[in-house]
């Protein structure tokens, strides 16, 4: 592992003093079926840039408030017959329970980047930006590090195996 | 990534992590240039189209959607019309009152069906692409563009083969489908309904399903009701040739009821199967899961193996969310990308704005007067051969049964071609993405300032007529996105880690020469991802 030196950052730090190198792309677990849930293989890219229980944890949490999104029980069955019953109009002026769950993991990631992976120069974006696609974590330098020793510590982290 | 680059972020892109951003910034560019910020709806890579500033989405071509509203209002208020006042005295209060709400329950549900986004996956940005690619080709194939890729994977101990898409770049998620008409990835494709001119898929298979049952609902209660009027009006030896003289309303509705009565109980009842065994309807026409193929193992893996569960998961789970983000806007440097194809978005839209509601006001008069009825039959046959010049041909024998008298050729609304007129050659260049040219940190001002009017009259002194070749293919590029090849899709995707240059900066000389050179150019950065 190198340990390339890098400054702590905050999030606004982030943006005006450090600069994109890689991003990392966690894909979907599909053994479940559609619904959704991210794998939570560690990217060896990050092996330098954060501790890998951190990291699992929030993958395990976001993995968990999309579950419960998702979940389909009692209040989802009634939410469901109501709108039916109404032609659906229920829609236009409530807001579901995906909504507000989704509105819940925005704010978890937002604090997740602002405590724990901007002080380390990484950046999550939220799923929903991408289609549920991905968890794209994306890794920057700061700008005053050398080239060269920020360059091969990426380059090492994504070299082909 | 063999290649990595360090670029520098412009701020304004960092904001999509944190959604309360982007509006923020929309509000400051807007100050700033003077212009109103792009939503994304208006550069949205996909064939549809979108009224009320991205609210309301539908394909293409709205198909024989004007017709299936039209026939549904038409019937409905002749029913109204005629028979109800009958029966209203003969019989009940509730024969009105159920053919109300069984009305408004199939006019909603229609309109819902046509105008929600189905569930389509927004097409994958350009990291996420050359990550994959990355991984596809370090999993040992050699040759540049190898069969197509299939990722295998296990879902409730079950083998399911992942599609990778080519237009859209990423490996299909299950149960999802590309339509070609649509040019979109769908989640839980079901098909693409002309009837209902949109795709059928997640979102919105609940308020379709609501609609083929209450309009079988609605056509059976209508012919029902008919045929007693008829047979009320024929009691006491009169006959019916009596009865249909008295009311010849009643004789459309019959004919329209009669010919769509089996083809909604057949598909209501198609779909009651489906729902039950959690299948769409890709998937039972492809017969993925019945064992065609040979392989033992082929249950359906997404069943819960209980109707009523399956039913409640496809009818009763919770709503996904549209992943499209339609109205969100864009950050700056992308929207100065497609301002050329701006008017002509416009210009599109306004005019399916004007033909929709031309021919929904169409509707609305006939149904109002009450003009003598060989004015109203007259009227409706015209509505019938405008409509029919704009109708899928399965539809042609529906209309000629329906409409029996010749149709006079009144002066209709000029209906305005929507797409492109067809003066593009397929080859269209159009390329701007160069993934590994450093990009200049200046993006293209001159083309969003340009503005509406101006993008492709005049060009800006310093960059003459390379900007107006673009611009040239930009408006034309954004309806041709689809036949041309899938790599030029993936181009035209906006990034916002990207700062893209519309044209290359240092080589002015490229200029008629600059489509096959910029796509050799970008083969190549494509090799050196590898």
């Amino acid at each position: 592992e190198i340990s390339a030196p890098w400054t702590f950052h905050n999030l606004q730090e982030l943006r005006h003093s450090a600069s994109l190198a890689n991003k990392v792309f966690l894909q979907r677990d599909y053994s479940d079926g559609t619904t959704c849930r991210f794998q939570t293989k560690f990217p060896s890219e990050l092996e330098s840039r954060i501790e890998r229980p951190l990291f699992e944890d929030t993958v395990k949490r976001l993995n968990i408030y999309y579950a419960e999104a998702e979940k389909m029980g009692g209040q989802s069955y009634l939410e469901g017959c109501l709108a039916c019953a109404t032609a659906y109009l229920i829609f236009l002026c409530m807001e579901t329970r995906y909504e507000k769950v989704l509105k819940k993991i925005g704010r978890y990631i937002q604090e997740q980047n602002e405590k724990i992976y901007a002080p380390r120069g990484l950046l999550i974006t939220d799923p929903i930006e991408r289609g549920m696609r991905v968890i794209e974590i994306s890794i920057y330098e700061d700008r005053g590090s050398s080239g060269s020793c920020s360059g091969s510590s990426s380059t090492s982290g994504s070299s082909a195996r | 990534m063999k290649h990595c680059e360090y670029q520098q972020i412009d701020p304004q892109a960092l904001s999509t992590p944190t959604p309360t951003l982007p509006p923020q910034h929309a509000v400051v560019q807007e100050e700033k240039k003077g212009e109103t910020a792009r939503r994304k709806w208006e550069d949205f890579p996909g064939k549809n189209r979108f009224y009320c500033d991205g609210r309301i989405i539908v394909a293409q071509q709205s198909g024989v959607l004007p017709l299936t509203l039209g026939l549904i209002l038409v019937t409905t208020v002749l029913f109204f019309v005629f028979d109800c006042p009958f029966l209203l005295k003969h019989l009940t209060v509730f024969i009105p009152a159920i053919g109300g709400v069984l009305f408004v329950f199939v006019v909603i549900s229609l309109l819902q069906t046509s105008f929600t986004d189905p569930g389509i996956l927004p097409r994958a940005t350009p990291d996420e692409a050359a990550d994959i690619e990355k991984q596809i080709d370090n999993s040992g194939s050699s040759t540049y563009r190898p069969p197509p890729r299939t990722k295998e994977v296990m879902i409730n101990q079950q083998v399911v083969k992942l599609k990778y898409c080519f237009t859209c770049k990423m490996f299909r998620p299950p149960r999802t489908s590309h339509c070609s008409l649509c040019d979109n990835c769908v989640e839980r494709f079901d098909h693409h309904c002309p009837w209902v001119g949109n795709c059928v898929g997640k979102r919105n298979y609940r308020f379709f399903y609501t609609f083929i049952v209450s309009l079988s609902f609605l056509t059976v209660f209508i012919f029902g009701c008919v045929a007693t009027h008829l047979a009320l009006r024929a009691q006491g030896g009169r006959g019916l040739m009596f009865a249909l003289q008295e009311s010849p309303a009643s004789a459309v509705e019959l004919v329209i009821c009669f010919f769509s009565v089996w083809s909604i109980l057949g598909l209501s009842g198609f779909h009651t199967y489906l729902v039950a065994s959690n299948l769409t309807t890709n998937e039972d026409i492809k017969g993925s899961w019945s064992g065609k193929s040979g392989t033992e193992d082929t249950g359906n893996p997404y069943s819960y193996n209980n109707i009523i569960t399956n039913c409640c998961s496809v009818l009763c789970g919770p709503m996904p969310p549209s992943l499209i983000d339609r109205r969100g806007f864009m950050p700056v440097e992308e929207s100065s990308q497609t301002v050329a194809t701006e008017i002509e978005l416009a210009a599109k839209n306004e005019i399916n704005v004007c033909q929709l509601v031309l021919c929904l006001s169409v509707f609305v008069c006939m149904a109002h007067h009450h003009p003598p009825l060989g004015g109203q039959l007259s009227g409706l046959c015209s509505v019938l051969c405008w409509l029919m010049s704009k109708c899928t041909q399965g539809t042609k024998d529906l209309l000629e049964s329906a409409s029996r008298s010749p149709c006079p050729q009144t002066g209709k609304p000029q209906t305005v071609s929507t797409s492109c007129p067809d003066s593009i050659d397929p080859a269209d260049p159009a390329v701007t993405f160069n993934p590994d040219v450093t990009p200049d940190p200046v993006a293209v001002p001159s083309l969003k300032c340009g503005g509406r009017h101006h993008s492709h009259t005049t060009s800006p002194p310093d960059e003459p007529r390379q900007l107006h070749h673009h611009h040239h293919h930009n408006r034309h590029h954004k309806t041709r996105s689809a036949r041309s090849s899938s790599k030029r899709a993936a181009l035209h995707i906006s990034n916002p880690a990207y700062n893209v240059s519309l044209s290359p900066p240092t080589s002015p000389g490229l200029g008629p020469s600059h489509g096959t050179g910029a796509e050799e150019h970008v083969r190549d950065s494509f090799a050196t991802l590898h």
